[in-house]
């Protein structure tokens, strides 16, 4: 965690088409090989930097993958307790109204354990931003079933496939918090392809907008993808992720505020 | 400084020592015996009177974790509640203190386990002393036995909760929550402004960014930090044990209590002296830490000790452990939400310590 690169051995300057965001860290992502949290993390952190936040700027980490989030931003951050992050997220924006507060959750610590706090937070309409990084399984813990596992797909404890009747439904949190009337923009995004990068820069780029303008709660999944937990390389995974996530949880905007 | 006296609850007298004592924001829940701190709140309006933020949480687990929050950003944050709420807090209970924040936290203890009774009870000792929550780590613990108290002692929390960055909790029952007396208030202390170094505020340009984090992933420097801990906890120890002492001084039998108990123990140390009784009373005002060596001094001058709390006996044990075996300890307790009368408890220092 705490190795660095050194960027300039490893890259020649006159080809550098991309610069990394200053607002992220020179820690190396704790993440797996071809997982979406990296590019999440990178788009948040340039927003930041184009929004001139990083001083103003307080992120909520979860339990998870996500849970060492404050090694890669280069910004003050609180780690909360699993599934409590808009609880936290809560007491952080009111008593600091002035800065920017989002959390980054993913779908266990989301719509399981902390289904009660993000609902609430989004009822209330807190005026923080959400970021819900899905990828339909518990990542760190080892692959097991999460409240977003699609139906018939597997994981260590649905090694048969998810049975609804016996497990239970995935829960479609983004659907739910978007007929809450705290909520003011809800839409759900994905990182797999430029193009998909692009868009979810964009909502990003509206939640910090709204919140500036104390519109309320706004709420951004991101459908994503799991190679180490779906055991899959990380192109099979993406493919896996449209042809199997995206018709379950389609991507677009769900609620926008009325122009 | 002029202090303004006032009848109030318990419970009221906490809210608005809070107010006074420039809290930052409140989170809590109801439950009965304490939801007159979150009512007295609202009705107050404090965010008209000093921008303190009060909000009711969906749970008591939510409350917890805003205050968790809320202290980390530096703040004056509380919460309270009552012993099923605050059995819901300990997991945040225990991040905090992982986390090195400061926070108050209020327990109105009712008589358990499990939903039990909405009558006073002082059941929550070991929980509240012992940790509670997962890990090794502990609160201070304060015990007020009045009204008064109810009301210094958020002051104090609050002072204490920062001086160590830790959780202090205000470990007080339905009994003074509940009951009213007379109480002087301090005036009106202005909310600080301060940024500490340690709270996330917004990374300043050119400094280093902040975390608050329970999390170490490496033994080595985890066992580091518990060692860290301890070393406060020892500090405390030595600084912060609070006591007061009735009669101790030719006292040939010792009454050890807290809250509640202790007032009704000061009752029974009279009637037992008008009997001819040379009976004394150490109230703790501190739970952690404990005032062991106090106790152990008491050890070689009376003849023998009881403790009075009601629960089925949990302070007894760090009495015992305070004196080694030195004297007997005994321990006399009612439960359930049951209040012993002062004649109970010299009928049994008679029974169990001066007859037996």
């Amino acid at each position: 965690m705490s190795e660095s690169f050194d960027k300039k051995s490893m890259i020649d300057e006159a080809n550098l088409a991309y610069k990394k965001s200053e607002v992220m860290t020179e820690n190396v992502l704790s993440y797996c090989p071809g997982c979406g949290h990296g590019t999440a993390h990178r788009l948040i952190a340039e927003v930041i930097e184009e929004g001139d936040l990083q001083d103003k700027t307080i992120g909520v980490c979860p339990v998870g993958c996500s849970v060492l989030m404050y090694n890669s931003l280069d910004i003050d951050m609180q780690q909360a307790a699993h599934g409590r992050a808009p609880a936290v997220a809560t007491a952080v924006k009111r008593l600091m109204p002035e800065k920017f507060v989002f959390t980054y959750q993913g779908d266990g610590d989301l719509a399981a354990i902390g289904t009660a706090e993000t609902l609430h937070a989004c009822n209330r309409g807190e005026n923080f931003l959400i970021v819900f990084i899905n990828n339909a399984i518990y990542g760190m813990t080892g692959g097991q079933m999460a409240p977003t596992t699609l139906p018939g797909m597997r994981s260590s404890t649905s090694p048969h496939g998810r049975d609804t009747i016996l497990m239970g439904n995935p829960l479609k949190m983004t659907e739910l918090v978007a007929k809450l009337p705290g909520t003011y923009f809800v839409t759900r995004q994905s990182v797999h392809t430029p193009a998909a990068v692009r868009k979810t820069k964009k909502a990003l780029r509206k939640a910090v907008e709204y919140q500036q303008q104390s519109k309320g709660t706004c709420f951004i999944e991101i459908v994503s993808n799991c190679p180490s937990g779906w055991k899959m390389t990380a192109l099979q995974s993406n493919e896996w992720m449209e042809e199997n996530m995206f018709p379950f949880y389609p991507l677009g905007d769900i609620k926008v505020p009325e122009e | 400084m002029k202090r303004e006296l006032r009848l109030m609850k318990g419970n009221e007298a906490i809210a608005e020592a809070a107010i006074r004592a420039g809290c930052d924001g409140y989170f809590g829940y109801p439950i009965t015996p304490q939801s007159e701190i979150l009512e007295y709140l609202m009705e107050e309006k404090p965010h008209e009177r000093t921008g303190m933020v009060v909000l009711q949480a969906e749970s008591e687990v939510a409350a917890i974790n805003m205050v968790y929050g809320g202290a980390g950003c530096g703040k004056k944050v509380m919460t309270s509640s009552s012993s099923p709420g605050i059995s819901l807090k300990q997991e945040g209970l225990s991040y905090i203190a992982g986390a090195e924040l400061p926070c108050l936290v209020v327990n109105i203890v009712r008589g358990g386990p499990g939903l039990g009774t909405i009558q006073p009870a002082q059941s929550d000792y070991f929980q509240a002393v012992k940790g509670g929550g997962h890990g090794d780590y502990k609160l201070l613990v304060l015990a007020p036995a009045s009204v008064q108290e109810m009301a210094d002692f958020v002051e104090l929390g609050f002072e204490l909760a920062f001086k160590y960055r830790n959780p202090v909790m205000i470990l007080s029952d339905g009994i003074i929550g509940q009951m009213m007396e007379k109480v002087y208030l301090n005036p009106q202390k202005e909310r600080s402004s301060e940024n500490l170094e340690w709270a996330t505020t917004g990374k300043p340009a050119g400094s280093e960014r902040t975390i608050i984090t329970s999390l170490e992933l490496d033994s080595a420097k985890q066992e580091v930090f518990n060692q860290k801990l301890i070393d406060k906890y020892r500090e405390m120890e030595r600084s912060e044990v609070r006591v007061e002492e009735f009669q101790t001084e030719d006292a040939d039998y010792l009454l050890v209590s807290y809250g509640s108990s202790a007032r009704i123990c000061q009752r029974a140390v009279d009637l037992a002296r008008a009997e001819g009784l040379k009976v004394g009373l150490i109230r703790l005002i501190t739970l952690f830490p404990f005032p062991k060596k106090r106790l152990e001094e008491l050890a070689g001058s009376v003849k023998g000790m009881m403790a009075v709390e009601m629960s089925a006996g949990q302070m007894v044990e760090d009495v015992m452990l305070s004196v080694c075996g030195k004297v007997p300890v005994v321990h006399f307790g009612r439960m359930g939400g049951i209040i012993p009368t002062p004649e109970e408890v010299i009928e049994n220092l008679k029974t169990k310590i001066i007859g037996g």
